[in-house]
Order: structure tokens, then C-alpha cells, then sequence
């Protein structure tokens, strides 16, 4: 390791540690989503921190790639969602959709999902295991089982997480935007 | 002389290595099954479900076995778990990490969530039972696999729901089945690993409303066999809570596949 990339490494872990002090500094609230602690990897197959989203407002779903009914309408109805958002918000909000399916959403699956829902940055497609995606949809209320022949039944539940992890609003409005979750995401 | 007391020694250590493992896992052998959730591809039909051979703790998790599992998990004391994991009657009635043994100890612990219930199951490398897996084993008696059929066994198992709720559960360890579990009915409610998935609708002809899009594929589910009230019951009972829920009458056990690895 040259004296360089040394450098770079103490900056970055600097910075990462300043981070994780700012985040120590006020105490999660007990009803926030982000007490829970799932190990993670994202479309680019980084690990993805559940709790690095904390300071901004989320919408967060569930989702399974070989779904061909109701999981595109869901990509649809955020990303329409995200379009209604005033532009401070829409600038902060971020992305985040886990797989109910780990099995079969693969990281290169979830990188051809948001290539074909055209997920821009803000977006980030997870998986991890079969155990943190019950937890998961446990926080957020989403229902799905799995049936013998492969495909899912699920309920479609958008939540928008305030800045501290809280469900500030949830809706079952799928395949429009709903406005309360619009109004919702002002005070958010 | 010397050589008895080494025996005893090594017959006393034996014992010890015996109970030390602590939780008792029965092998069951899976197989098709037919649920009382309709488990096909298109709303209210029926399919025949495979289970795998899993292995299912032979009692509820007792209060003595959560006292200890507390001591290694400060996390989940009472007062410490958050309230997105548990709610303000988790574990009211004890037990607490630094409780001392007493005549509860042999009871099914109850007052714990199901983020609770997962996290002690995944400290012993276990996980949840899923609703087929429990219904699975819960369909057996003494002497038959599935006794479902069966008025006589229905009758029986119908009693206990006849009790009053306010009831102390009493201790666990009751007859066993064909399998060697116990407790599956008469002593609590229990949690299972996708007991927020098996939503019953009122009316599966309801499918061209909004539903339809609620509920992606299969949509909405219909019981399958209408005259299993027990099952009927338990499925309303765990489709009604949350996940930091707690009840005084809903406990849990652990189940890992056969070959020892959580799946």
C-alpha cells in the first residue's frame, strides 16, 4: 500500500468513524426501522447498510423479480411517486426495494431489475436472507408467502420512512400515486 | 475401588454431556401434504404441498430456557428490546435474565413477540416453524400422521378452545405424538415464521375489486376446508397480529431442517 492510498484509507475511515459518531450522538427511536440490523447487498453487489439512509425520507417496498403482475405497477407507482414529490424532497428521497426471493434475485437479477425499471441513483435493489426478509416486511407490513409452485402471494405496501426510520405514511395504492403519501412525504 | 469411582465419574460426566445440549428436536419426515390454506396458483384452489423432513423442538420454549437465553442477549430483556420488535407487554409477567429458578420454570414462555421468538430460535441455529411445517405436525396423533379426518380427534382438539383463555398455561411436556412432539394443542398459541402471510378473505369471489391488485398472483387466499375449525381459528388468531405483538396465551417453538442447518 503506498503512503497515498494509506492516506486516502485514514480519510475515508475518518470519515466513515465522524459518521458513525453524528449517528451516535442522537439515540434511534425505538419505533424506528432502522433498529433492525439485516445484512444486505445491493444491485452493484456492495453490502448495503439499511441504516445508512437515516437522515433522509425513504420509500421502501418489497418486491420479486420473476413477479409479472403487480411488482412492475410498484416500481411504476414510485417512481411516479418520486415525479410528485416537491423538489426538496424529491432531491433527498432515496430508494430502497427488498427481495421477498433472495433465491432467485441474484445480484446480477437485481442489477437487469433496475436496468429494466430504469432505477436511477436513488434507487437501491437489496437482498439478503430468507430471515431478514421476513423481518423486513414484518417492519413494514407486508404479507407474503411463498406457494408450491414458485410464485408468490403478497400484498403491495409502499412506506415512506421519515428521516429517523419512523413509517410516516404506508399505502396499498398501487398502479397510481396517492396523494396523501405526496402530502405525507411535505413534513417528512 | 478406584476403578468404580472412575466409572461413576465417567458415567456422571456422560449425564451431564446428555442434558447439557439442552433443546430436544423430533424428526419429522415432511412429505405431501394437503393444507387447509389453499396453496394454489389461482385464488381459493387447492394443491398438494410438499413439505421437507424438518425437525420440530418436542415442547414450547419454556420460561427457564428464555430466563437463560435473556442472560446471553441483554438486547432482549424486557425494557431494552425496541418497540418496533416488541410491544409494552413483552414479557410482563417475567421472565427476567436475573429471575431465580421457581415453579413457572417448567411453563411455555408467552408475552414474546415474533421478532423475539426468531431471535431465540436463531441463537440455538433453529429459525420459526412456517405454517405448513406446523400445520404439518399438528395433524398428527398418538397413533397417525394426519388424523385430521377424524370427528373424534377434531372433537378433542376443539375442547381445549372451549377453555377460558385467562387460564395459566400449565407446564409443558404433555403426551407425545406419533412423531414424539408435544403441546401442539391445548397449552398456547404459537408463532410462526410466515404467521403475517396466510391472509384469509372474507369471500374469494371478490377478486375483480381492488384486491386484486392488493395481493399480486394467487391474490387472496380462501380456506380449503371450512370444517377444521381448530386450524380455522389459529390461522385468524395469527393473521390478526403484528409482529411486536404479545399475548399471554401465544408462545413458540424452533425448527431447523434435518440436516441441522437453519434453512
Amino acid at each position: 500500500m503506498t503512503s497515498l492510498t494509506r492516506r486516502n484509507a485514514l480519510g475515508l475511515f475518518a470519515c466513515a468513524a465522524l459518521a458513525a459518531s453524528a449517528r451516535a450522538a442522537a439515540p434511534l427511536p425505538g419505533d424506528s426501522v432502522y433498529q433492525l440490523h439485516p445484512r444486505l447487498v445491493d444491485q452493484d453487489g456492495r453490502p448495503f447498510d439499511w441504516g445508512s439512509t437515516r437522515g433522509e425520507p425513504v420509500l421502501a417496498s418489497m418486491f420479486y423479480t420473476s413477479c409479472e403482475m403487480v411488482c412492475p405497477l410498484i416500481f411504476e407507482s414510485i417512481r411516479r411517486t418520486v415525479d410528485a414529490f416537491d423538489k426538496p424532497v424529491r432531491d433527498r428521497v432515496r430508494v430502497v426495494m427488498v427481495s421477498f426471493d433472495p433465491e432467485r434475485d441474484t445480484v446480477a437479477v437485481l442489477k437487469e431489475t433496475a436496468a429494466r425499471h430504469h432505477c436511477d441513483g436513488r434507487w437501491s435493489l437489496v437482498r439478503g436472507s430468507a430471515a431478514d426478509a421476513r423481518r423486513i416486511a414484518a417492519l413494514l407490513g407486508i404479507q407474503y408467502r411463498r406457494l408450491p409452485s414458485g410464485e408468490f402471494n403478497h400484498s403491495s405496501v409502499i412506506s415512506l420512512l421519515d428521516a429517523e426510520g419512523r413509517i410516516a405514511r404506508r399505502t396499498s395504492t398501487v398502479g397510481d400515486v396517492d396523494p396523501a403519501l405526496v402530502a405525507a412525504a411535505k413534513s417528512v | 475401588m478406584r476403578r468404580a469411582r472412575t466409572g461413576a465419574l465417567a458415567a456422571a460426566l456422560a449425564t451431564a454431556c446428555a442434558i447439557a445440549p439442552g433443546a430436544d428436536y423430533a424428526p419429522l419426515p415432511g412429505g405431501e401434504f394437503t393444507s387447509a390454506l389453499p396453496q394454489g396458483a389461482t385464488p381459493g384452489t387447492t394443491a398438494v404441498a410438499r413439505v421437507a423432513p424438518f425437525q420440530l423442538r418436542t415442547t414450547p420454549v419454556t420460561r427457564a430456557e428464555f430466563r437463560a437465553f435473556l442472560a446471553l442477549h441483554p438486547a432482549w430483556r424486557r425494557g431494552q428490546a425496541p418497540a418496533v420488535f416488541a410491544d409494552a407487554a413483552y414479557l410482563a409477567d417475567g421472565p427476567a435474565a436475573d429471575d431465580r429458578p421457581d415453579v413457572a420454570d417448567a411453563r411455555p414462555v408467552t408475552e414474546v413477540s415474533w421478532f423475539a421468538a426468531q431471535a431465540f430460535c436463531e441463537s440455538e441455529g433453529a429459525r420459526l416453524p412456517t405454517w405448513l411445517e406446523w400445520e404439518f405436525a399438528a395433524a398428527a396423533d398418538e397413533t397417525r400422521a394426519d388424523a385430521r379426518s377424524d370427528p373424534a380427534w377434531r372433537q378433542r382438539i376443539l375442547s381445549w378452545y372451549a377453555q377460558p383463555a385467562t387460564a395459566t398455561p400449565q407446564d409443558v411436556g404433555g403426551p407425545p405424538d406419533l412423531h414424539g412432539v408435544r403441546d401442539l394443542h391445548g397449552l398456547v398459541w404459537e408463532w410462526v415464521d410466515d404467521f403475517n402471510a396466510l391472509f384469509v378473505a372474507g369471500d374469494s369471489r371478490n377478486q375483480g375489486d381492488p384486491d386484486t391488485l392488493r395481493f399480486c398472483g394467487a391474490g387472496a387466499i380462501s380456506m380449503a376446508d371450512r370444517d377444521n375449525y381448530a386450524v380455522l381459528m389459529r390461522v385468524a388468531l395469527l393473521s390478526s397480529l403484528s409482529a411486536p405483538d404479545t399475548l399471554r396465551t401465544l408462545g413458540f417453538r424452533c425448527a431447523r431442517p434435518a440436516t441441522g442447518e437453519p434453512r
